[in-house]
């Protein structure tokens, strides 16, 4: 029996919807396998990570507070994945938009000053911007790998935070513990729903998604950045500059990424700890993939990856499973999706075995 | 600077440039097919930990060794299965693998966080070290350092000296045309990615059993992306790739020695100094279009399908 | 010679049939092949001819059908077995490797280990043995696209092979090259190798070949002697029907320069590529010009360089009717009027998997299809049915997939594509190059039509029968140079051939006409 791949005439739509429901029902699957073979009861296990999170006011303030960083840096590094332009470096973009907020809030918030988060906003997407613009500058000029540059700028960023946190940012109160000053009020996202922690920050992602919608599919820009990921010559020929398709993949994803930076800071997070984010920048890379790039895919597919954040602390209290399954199922959902995605392009034929030993008779 | 000093600093450069050796070399094989896998650092972690396991339970390192070779070449497959036949991207398989073998190995190295390794010292190291004046020299390398240099050797001599291994060139330089000649590319890539994976997980195995011989989460800090960095930077050349490993291992010897030299600098700048440097390099190098050209394979993470 | 082994047919194919999911490329063909016989086989793109060979050289599995070899029945299971038979073939799109030697790649196609140097030595006998000179040791890159093909050759000669499979040779070469190549073709045949010959080009076959088999829409349709048919009555057998004539009644064009080229020399990006020295034309309105050449002397680089794809240093070497555009870029060259179909579609022309409408806002993308930065969606699918209408373009509507087409729709729409934005000056490379008759026909006409609307041409082609059909004058691009234009009435396929090699006569340029200065 031989099971060939034969192209399709044209990318089935069915299966572009279909793909990521399905990665995401084999990792269930998965999970149950899972569960059962280390001896655990697959229905609780899928009750503790998936429901119970969510089932009170304050755990669905939780879901939301986290899949706004999510789905904000998703949608930035979406436009720059379309171009073919791989930012892998939203995780240290992110920690430089927090380190500026975090940084001009200890500095300049005194409690009442209405524009302490306004410039915070500014100088956390600047930093994630030129952060970004490294890499961007790097491809651009000297056709260095973004994909490098930008890993490697994760770890320096991670780096700074760690000096700052451990030396000249520490809170003298601070019982010597590596992290800042607590900020100020005004220095800190309103909050939208008493009891929970749920602040102003989601209403930047939904904006941030709307604008990519507008961008990606209405505007000429995004046509052309389409263009240029799908086929460089066609790109070239048309005349759209692929230097501005890196310049503008590369900081909408900084963007994005110091914006959430931001809202980690001004968020959940009140101060500055030695990491500003819990992998949001990696995790963001595989809900842009599940999201297929696409705004309302994107928004999705950021509440069920905030859900397995949930699962995972949820289950590392109750369940007692370390923290690091919740890599491992994103890793694992990425795996499925990109193995099941072949069939979008093309169908699988069985047919019976031929003889392919040569025959002369 | 005295000349035990030299020999010190010799020596900790060696070492520490062994796993970017390993994992780089295998990696230049897997590209030379045209395949470009970058989840280098999720194969290292995963030979780190199982390597770590397996040298605990047994007190071996050489057993230790060949589980991490084998947790490298098998997550290696995972990824050759969705990149190669699946026809998925290589990029985003690659990454999908990184962050796989990340959390894999955390998952399984839970229980065995901040133990070390405590070995028997070895009866063959005491043989050695008898060896008048080259001896204690020769003992303080592990034997690992003296079979990278085997690897080298052996991965030059098959990729220049031998027509499998010119086949092997051809696939990455133009699978289509390989496949007009009728060679099977498939199969070809998918050995060079296993090779690619299980160096990268004795990689893994060496830094966690001999280098620093414990386990801790992400024990690679980013050295599986620094050797993909050197197969560039080496211009796709054995020798050079070894030069680029040593290179980098001793801007980590140096950080070391910094840090206990009492140079004032803080040490989260020594300790960002390699990952700057392989911005450096990787500039150095991709800037000429010409040096790329020549000496990339020109098919590099292009999926083949044969449409036959 | 005994009788049987004088009747045995040295290859044989019954009833072969392959399909594909949108198409049946071969539809119960049959073939035979006589020892030492030039047999050709013909027929227009997309009759099926790449897959049949494809067949018999053990790329491409047939459906059905049965494969004779020398009186005994195979299965031809790959091409390393088909070589180990004694089959040959020199591929049209080369399967060489360009970063390797000459040697490197021969010993590729070659089973087992082989020593470099008994091998450089037996490549160095045989290529002179049969007049194809090639240096072992010299890596591919750095050789002409002749060359190349003699180290293709040279490949399948070391086989000793008894079928020898030629799939479209003489695309690359210069004419006086060609016979070259005959000459070597029918040495072969003579010690007893067939010959299969696969081409669309008519006196070449007649010229050379003792049998023909022609293909149309995958079946096969006749079988003769070449030598005894007229070509018309050969390509009546390849399409149907007459070719139809192109209605060109020579417009006399006007003085006015559309498009003026001095001193234009540029470093080609490409380190395998060919520099450009000195260019110097000028395109007036009204006219079609054509620049012959074979593939890698420098027309990429020209037609780069012209559209706006590679920045010019010098900013003035190129101008449109007057304005200096050498610094502008594409969309700003287009916007000045100056419209280009490059000789690549799926992938330049146009993007393989984006839909029809798509494809036309890329090079459509003035007012009113993108307004205030927005897309607007009902102006660009009017202007792709007008474009699918006017240019018969055969295709599922306007979402249908750019790679759905077949290559001459394709084609036609870049071509309508383009013509609909009414440019003054067109730029086209290898207009009709893998397209089928009727298509080649529709553009050449269209091209007329373009011209007569006042416009000036120019057009890029390796086919020289093209260029005397339609230009109005001809010049010859070799290693980077441009020789001088002559009137097509006035020069001949054999200069054109003397000049491909390099060699033209050193002439100043023509003098200038008044009313026409660059500035």
């Amino acid at each position: 029996m031989l099971i060939n791949f034969v192209p399709r005439a044209a990318p089935s739509r069915a299966m572009q919807y279909a793909s990521p429901l399905l990665a995401v029902a084999l990792m269930m699957v998965l999970g149950f396998i899972l569960c059962i073979a280390v001896g655990r009861n697959p229905l609780t296990t899928f009750y503790v990570f998936t429901i119970s999170p969510v089932s009170t006011l304050y755990g669905f303030g939780e879901l939301l507070i986290k899949a706004a960083p999510l789905v904000l840096i998703a949608m930035g590094l979406a436009i720059g994945f379309q171009s073919n332009i791989w930012n892998i470096g939203a995780e240290g973009q992110l920690t430089m938009g927090a380190i500026c907020a975090g940084g001009l809030a200890l500095h300049y918030a005194s409690g009442d000053n209405g524009f302490a988060l306004p410039a915070m906003i500014v100088a956390g997407a600047g930093g994630g911007m030129l952060w970004a613009a490294i890499p961007a500058f790097l491809r651009s000029r000297f056709n260095a790998s973004e994909i490098l540059v930008s890993l490697m700028l994760n770890y320096v960023a991670q780096l700074l935070l760690s000096y700052l946190v451990y030396g000249p940012w520490r809170d003298p109160q601070g019982f010597n513990f590596p992290q800042s000053r607590p900020l100020p009020p005004d220095a800190l996202y309103p909050i939208l729903l008493g009891d929970t922690r749920l602040n102003a920050g989601v209403l930047i992602a939904l904006a941030a998604v709307l604008l990519g919608w507008l961008l990606m599919k209405r505007s000429f820009i995004g046509f052309q950045l389409k263009v240029t990921g799908l086929a460089e010559p066609a790109a070239r020929y048309a005349g759209f500059s692929t230097k501005r398709a890196i310049w503008f993949g590369m900081l909408a994803g900084g963007l994005a990424a110091g914006l959430a930076g931001v809202g980690e800071v001004a968020g959940p997070l009140g101060q500055l700890f030695p990491t500003a984010s819990r992998g949001y920048g990696y995790a963001a890379i595989i809900v842009a993939f599940l999201g297929r790039l696409n705004p309302v895919g994107i928004l999705i597919a950021g509440l069920f990856m905030s859900l397995l954040y949930l699962g995972g602390e949820a289950a590392q209290i109750e369940l007692n499973l370390p923290s690091a399954v919740t890599g491992l199922f994103q890793g694992t959902l990425l795996f499925f999706l990109l193995a099941i995605d072949v069939l979008v392009n093309f169908r699988i034929v069985v047919s019976p075995a031929r003889p392919l030993r040569e025959t002369v008779s | 600077m005295t000349g035990s000093m030299l020999i010190s600093i010799v020596m900790a450069t060696l070492v520490a440039g062994t796993p970017l050796a390993y994992a780089a070399l295998g990696e230049l094989v897997a590209e030379e097919s045209g395949v470009l896998n970058l989840g280098i650092e999720g194969m290292m972690l995963a030979g780190a930990v199982t390597g770590f396991i397996a040298a605990s339970a047994t007190n071996s390192v050489w057993i230790g060794v060949a589980a991490g070779m084998m947790a490298g070449a098998a997550l290696a497959a995972v990824f050759a299965v969705v990149a190669i036949t699946l026809l998925a991207s290589q990029v985003a398989a690659g990454l999908a693998l990184a962050i796989f073998g990340t959390g894999l190995s955390s998952l399984l190295g839970k229980g065995y966080t901040g133990t070390s390794l405590v070995l028997e010292p070895s009866s063959v190291a005491a043989v050695v070290n008898q060896i008048p004046i080259v001896g204690p020299l020769l003992t303080q390398l592990h034997p690992l350092v003296y079979l990278s240099w085997l690897l080298f050797a052996g991965v030059n001599y098959f990729l220049y000296k031998t027509k499998a291994g010119l086949i092997l060139r051809a696939v990455g330089e133009s699978p289509a045309s390989a496949h007009a000649i009728g060679y099977p590319v498939i199969r070809i890539r998918y050995l060079a990615t296993i090779f690619g994976g299980a160096m990268s997980g004795v990689a893994g195995a060496y830094l966690a059993t001999v280098y620093t011989p414990l386990w801790t989460e992400g024990m690679t800090a980013g050295r599986g992306w620094i050797a993909l960095a050197l197969v560039v930077f080496g211009t796709w050349r054995p020798a050079r790739v070894l030069f680029g490993a040593y290179l980098f291992g001793g801007v980590t010897t140096a950080q070391l020695f910094a840090q206990g030299a009492g140079i004032p600098l803080p040490p989260e700048l020594m300790s960002s100094l390699p990952y700057i440097a392989t911005i450096v390099v990787l500039v150095l190098i991709t800037r000429s279009r010409t040096l790329v050209r020549m000496n990339a394979p020109a098919a590099l993470g292009q999926s083949f399908h044969a449409y036959a | 010679m005994s009788t049987s082994e004088a009747t045995a047919a040295r290859l044989e194919l019954r009833g072969i049939r392959k399909s594909y999911p949108s198409i049946v490329a071969n539809d119960h063909v049959d073939l035979t092949v006589e020892p030492g016989q030039i047999h050709a086989v013909l027929g227009e793109n997309g009759a099926g001819k790449s897959t049949l060979m494809k067949i018999i050289y053990g790329v491409v599995k047939p459906d059905a059908g049965d494969i004779r070899w020398e009186n005994g029945s195979v299965t031809i299971a790959n091409p390393a077995h088909a070589r180990r038979l004694g089959i040959g073939m020199v591929f049209q799109h080369f399967s060489l490797f360009e970063t390797l030697t000459a040697a490197e790649n021969i010993a590729l196609g070659l089973p087992g280990r082989s020593d470099l140097t008994d091998l450089s030595q037996r490549i160095i006998a045989l290529s002179e043995r049969y007049g194809l000179p090639i240096e072992p040791a010299r890596s591919i890159y750095s050789m002409s696209v002749g060359e190349r093909q003699r180290v293709e050759i040279v490949r399948a000669l070391l086989q000793n092979p008894k079928l020898l499979i030629m799939d479209e040779p003489t695309s690359v070469l210069a004419p006086q090259a060609v016979e070259t190549l005959f000459e070597t073709l029918r040495r072969l045949a003579r010690e007893g190798c067939s010959i299969l010959y696969i081409s669309h080009k008519l006196d070449e076959i007649k010229a050379l070949c003792t049998a023909a088999t022609v293909l149309r829409g995958g079946k096969v349709v006749g079988v003769c002697d070449p030598r005894r048919e007229t070509a018309s009555d050969l390509a009546r057998m390849m399409i149907g029907k007459d070719i139809p004539a192109c209605q060109n009644s020579q417009t006399t064009s006007t003085p006015e320069a559309c498009l003026t080229v001095r001193s234009l020399s540029i470093k080609s990006d490409d380190p395998f590529g060919t520099d450009l020295k000195d260019i110097n034309f000028t395109l007036r309105s009204g006219e079609i010009i054509g620049i012959a050449g074979i593939s890698g002397n420098g027309q990429r680089e020209l037609m780069a360089a012209l559209s706006g794809e590679t920045p010019v240093a010098d900013a003035s070497a190129i101008s449109l009717a007057g304005t200096r555009i050498g610094s502008l870029g594409p969309r700003q060259r287009r916007k000045l009027g100056m419209g280009f179909v490059p000789e690549e579609r799926l992938g330049r022309g146009a993007v393989p998997s984006l839909p029809l409408s798509d494809n036309t806002l890329l090079t459509a993308n003035g007012k009113p299809m993108v307004q205030l930065g927005m897309i607007q969606p009902t102006q660009i699918k009017a202007l792709a049915d007008n474009c699918i209408a006017t240019y018969d373009v055969k295709c599922a509507g306007t979402n249908a997939g750019a790679k759905s087409l077949s290559g001459g729709n394709l084609q036609k729409f870049i071509v309508g594509r383009e013509i609909l934005q009414r440019p003054s000056v067109l730029l086209i490379s290898q207009p009709t190059w893998g397209v089928d008759i009727g298509a080649a026909a529709f553009i050449r006409q269209s091209l007329i039509d373009l011209r007569n609307a006042g416009a000036g041409v120019l057009v890029v082609s390796e086919e020289l029968d093209e260029l005397f059909e339609i230009c109005a004058s001809i010049a010859v691009i070799a290693r980077g140079r441009l020789s001088p234009f002559k009137r097509a009435s006035e020069t001949s396929v054999a200069e054109i051939g003397l000049a491909m090699t390099g060699q033209w006569p050193a002439e100043t340029y023509p003098p200038e006409v008044a009313g026409e200065h660059a500035h």
